[in-house]
């Protein structure tokens, strides 16, 4: 009996991503979700700008490349061309929470029935390791080599706490792929934003921490320490909306 | 009993199966290389695994496959 295979979601070509980065991870969550939904065949999937860029590449179903930023607006003609198709956006942080920060809030605002996976990892990592808005205080990147200073440059983006504030969203959870609990549950929730969005309720948003071991400059291992002790502390995780929780 | 099969040419090493495996037996080959210079992740003692498939779950290129 298989107890663990490659998914039908993903195809054959190899990840480009660097040893021990989690994107590998969420490509798999994702992919086996939209396989156990049987939707696979009927989705559109909008790639981002950043390292996610060949997500194309990666997921076994239709794809659409969006210029920096406009993963959410793409999305949303998609689906409105075509309702009854399945999108979603795979958007690094670099891309949605810095020059896309204003399609992700207006789709959010005006309840886009699409589905947004979010990779945070607090740092710019195709462009070689530059301070992001997500990137934490003090931390060293290139630009920040001293540690992100608040008072020069301030805060981070909390995209979930954000995007939880506007009524059009439906959906808003932010969970990590650090170990095999959280990896699970980070599952669940993105199975849950596509059930979401099968079933008409609306715009859903998935906030999945994830590493950068080239970027933070240290071993695979060690960058899974860093995400426990230092981004869950700034990035709660948890569900920070849920519209339709009541009505069960 | 339960197997695993690494797919030891897409092994990047980096060696996240290592840490979550509850048996400890996995553990980065110190004589192979793949053709991409890595040190592929290997099983030393296969009959000690009981099929729980964290190390497929941590694999971030889906290079794990586990039967039982």
């Amino acid at each position: 009996m298989v107890v663990f295979d490659k998914t039908k979601g993903l195809t054959d070509n190899e990840l480009h991503y660097c040893p021990g980065c989690t994107h590998g991870i969420i490509h798999r969550l994702v992919a086996e979700s939209l396989e156990e939904l049987g939707v696979l065949d009927k989705t559109v999937g909008v790639a981002s700008v950043g390292c996610s860029v060949f997500s194309y590449n990666y997921f076994n179903c239709d794809m659409i490349q969006a210029a920096h930023g406009r993963a959410p607006a793409v999305a949303t003609g998609a689906k409105r061309a075509n309702p009854d198709n399945i999108v979603f956006t795979y958007q690094g942080d670099g891309d949605l929470a810095a020059i896309g920060t204003a399609e992700t809030v207006h789709s959010a605002a005006r309840g886009e029935n699409i589905t947004v996976i979010f990779v945070n990892n607090a740092i710019y990592g195709m462009t070689g390791g530059q301070m992001a808005p997500t990137t934490l205080p003090k931390q060293v990147t290139q630009t920040s080599p001293y540690g992100r200073d608040v008072t020069v440059v301030g805060y981070p983006v909390k995209v979930a706490e954000m995007l939880s504030q506007v009524d059009g969203a439906t959906y808003i959870e932010r969970v990590a792929v650090n170990d095999v609990k959280n990896i699970k549950n980070a599952k669940r929730a993105i199975k849950k934003a596509f059930q979401n969005q099968i079933e008409g309720k609306g715009f859903s948003l998935i906030e999945v921490l994830s590493t950068c071991p080239t970027n933070w400059g240290v071993s695979p291992e060690k960058a899974i320490e860093w995400l426990n002790e230092n981004m869950q502390t700034y990035y709660p995780l948890g569900v920070y909306k849920d519209k339709f929780k009541e009505e069960k | 009993m339960a197997t695993v099969t690494f797919n030891e040419e897409r092994c990047k090493g980096c060696g996240l199966c290592v840490n979550v495996c509850p048996k400890k037996i996995i553990s980065l080959s110190k004589e192979k290389i793949n053709a991409k210079g890595y040190h592929p992740a290997e099983v030393i003692e296969k009959e000690k695994c009981i099929g729980c498939a964290f190390c497929a779950t941590m694999c971030p290129d889906t290079v794990i496959k586990v039967e039982k």
